[in-house]
């Protein structure tokens, strides 16, 4: 298993668009994605779940995943968040 | 005349187009054959899925792709397994039908992002209404209407999804008016993008209108008429022509900063609900924040706010404003508005009740979250606190003691934090403005909430349309206290502001110039406005006039200040 956190800088928040991107990529991973928000655990393969996250600019949000390519996941994921910019 | 929210300025008339909504109350809700329903659910979720990629491709030629991109989400919704599991469980464990599997999963998870504390999130609410329409529609075989458009006309709906708005011939769309949705709905968001006008959340409108009524309506005040005669299109027309003849003028004001003829620079600053606000306020100009409402933070959830939620809120807005000032209010919210987890008992006078500064130095723990977030979250550019409803010496004297404890716990925490934030008061309440003199020595800045103060000051509920003519901005007693505020703060060295209502008003900008106003709040979209008035004002002159408005009558007062304006907008003609 592999965390890491990061905040979000997008300045509306993960709304459906970049949760839209973000579950896409997030599900090209074998592995298990879950992100973390003040301790609650969403579902990263679903993009119900991301949305409902309701993370806002400034968000610090931990990706944790578990498979075969965790590590690959993890850094891109994070990579991800991290360039969402609108 | 009839009232909604204002949502994208402009003035539209036409013929009404009434959208529909799909009629569910007769609708079968068990099936004895959960196998025919899943096959049902299943053409009924790929036929979607298809609408979807051709609605994406249209989008992404007429609107680009920021817009389009809302329907590839749409799609992942309906590949998602949270989503068609829950449907499809209900089928199968609960015999529902199709139909009504969709609508009770739906509305599940709608029901979990009415939670969501921010408001552009939380009206995502409404994408996942519209993926369940489409699958619902596409199960009972109802085809929408709105991309099939004759002629020209004003598009009334409950509610507006995106995909109603990409399916639109826009050609043909002079305006919206929806029941619902507020100033961040799609509807709104949208009009604003094509730059077509919009009223949001005219619930009574919706309810009197009639298919084949005429409507004209005004996106900046929100004001709507069905059926209008020759006399009010008239205005309306007029209207739309000083509009757009105004605007031209205007726009060359929002970069400009705010000089009177006699070289008086009066600061012009906008009231804000949300970080999204304070860059649209930044972009028109506005100088600062005069006023950040935070209840909203408050409101809509199962658990009060957290230090670390706010701070993360509060810095947002303050970056946005890239080092000018934003005064934020602390929680001013009473028994009118419902919050869970503050159990507000039933008052017989809410607005004379338990509210504002009165809850928050009875409930010292959550009070001190809220101003230890905005002493930390002013070290990212310029914070103010200011407290609501002060009535006493006493109030603002236990407030600022409150506030240096949270600067020692924070201090112990070692967090950082702005400590030379400044503290101010709300004047909205007669008492406050009577000893004005007293609490201008004991705070760093006043800020007149008027709307509140023209309600205490002359005992009119002006929600009551039995008394609301009576609810009077011009009442030589409300001038008087503006006056005696004014004076008193400005002989105490401190500044004052105003961010209710009467900041923003055009008939004012000339007695408001004439007191010494420091600083006028008011929503963004009205800064261009009065900075231009207030350049074209000779504040000395003005000030000559207060002495004789004070002895006027309201009607005199009203007609006095009208007269000045008409001279200003003279130059227009």
């Amino acid at each position: 298993m592999r965390t890491e956190s990061v905040i979000l800088e997008n300045k509306t928040g993960l709304h459906a668009r970049p949760a839209a991107d973000f579950v896409k990529k997030a599900s090209s991973f074998k592995s298990d994605i879950k992100l973390i928000k003040d301790g609650s655990e969403f579902n990263g393969k679903s993009i119900l779940n991301v949305l409902s996250m309701g993370a806002v600019k400034g968000t610090k949000i931990t990706i944790k995943a578990e498979g075969a390519d965790e590590d690959l996941a993890v850094s891109n994921l994070v990579s991800l968040i991290k360039s969402f910019n609108e | 005349m009839l009232k909604g929210i204002p949502a994208s300025p402009g003035i539209a008339f036409g013929k009404v187009f009434l959208k529909e909504t799909i009629n569910t109350e007769n609708l079968i809700k068990e099936s004895e054959n959960p196998d025919k329903e899943l096959k049902i659910l299943k053409e009924a979720l790929s036929e979607s899925i298809s609408e979807l990629l051709k609605l994406k491709e249209k989008t992404l030629k007429s609107m680009g792709s920021q817009h389009s991109e809302i329907f590839e989400a749409h799609k992942m919704i309906l590949e998602d397994t949270e989503y068609t599991g829950a449907i499809e469980n209900k089928i199968k464990d609960k015999k529902y039908t199709a139909a009504y599997a969709v609508i009770t999963a739906t509305e599940e998870i709608r029901k979990i992002f009415a939670e969501i504390p921010d408001e552009y999130l939380r009206e995502r609410a409404a994408d996942v209404k519209d993926v369940g329409e489409r699958v619902l529609k596409n199960i009972l075989g109802i085809k929408t209407e709105l991309s099939e458009l004759e002629e020209k006309v004003i598009v009334v709906a409950d509610e507006l999804t995106p995909s109603d708005t990409a399916d639109m011939d826009k050609e043909k769309i002079l305006g919206f008016i929806t029941a619902k949705g507020g100033r961040t709905s799609h509807t709104a968001i949208i009009a604003r993008t094509l730059g077509i006008p919009a009223v949001v959340g005219a619930k009574e409108f919706y309810e009197k209108v009639r298919k084949n009524d005429s409507v004209v309506f005004n996106g900046e005040t929100g004001e709507i008429f069905i059926n209008p005669n020759e006399e009010i299109l008239e205005t309306f027309k007029k209207e739309k022509e000083r509009i757009s003849r105004i605007n031209k003028i205007l726009d060359n004001y929002s970069k400009k900063e705010t000089v009177t003829k006699d070289g008086k620079k009066p600061k012009l600053y906008a009231n804000i609900a949300s970080s999204k606000d304070a860059g649209d306020a930044f972009a028109k100009g506005a100088e600062g924040v005069g006023l950040f409402r935070t209840e909203f933070i408050y409101m809509n959830r199962k658990v009060e706010p957290s230090e670390e939620e706010q701070f993360v809120i509060y810095r947002n807005v303050i970056e946005e404003m890239k080092g000018k000032p934003v005064i934020i209010r602390t929680l001013d919210i009473g028994g009118d508005k419902e919050v869970e987890y503050l159990n507000f008992e039933k008052e017989d006078n809410p607005f004379l009740g338990y509210r504002a500064i009165r809850i928050c130095l009875d409930r010292k723990e959550m009070f001190k979250k809220q101003l230890k977030a905005i002493l930390r979250a002013g070290v990212y550019g310029k914070a103010k606190i200011m407290f609501p409803m002060i009535s006493s010496l006493e109030e603002l004297r236990e407030a600022k003691k409150i506030t240096e404890e949270c600067k020692k716990e924070l201090e112990k925490e070692g967090k950082e934090f702005q400590n030379n934030t400044e503290i101010g008061i709300m004047i909205e309440i007669p008492s406050a403005a009577v000893i004005s003199d007293m609490l201008a020595k004991e705070c760093d800045f006043f800020s007149i909430g008027t709307n509140d103060l023209i309600q205490y000051t002359t005992a009119v509920d002006r929600m009551n349309p039995k008394i609301s003519h009576l609810y009077n901005q011009y009442n030589p007693a409300v001038l008087r206290l503006l006056k005696t505020v004014t004076d008193n703060a400005h002989k105490n060295g401190i500044e004052v502001g105003m961010c209710g209502e009467l900041a923003g008003d055009e008939t004012m900008a000339y007695f408001l110039a004439g007191i010494g106003l420091d600083e006028f709040s008011m929503s963004a979209s009205s800064v261009s406005k009065i900075r231009w008035l207030l350049s074209e004002t000779d504040s000395e002159k003005a000030s000559e006039d207060v002495q004789k408005i004070l002895e006027m009558d309201s009607g005199h007062i009203k007609k006095f200040l009208e007269n000045k304006l008409s001279e200003i907008k003279k130059i227009l003609n």
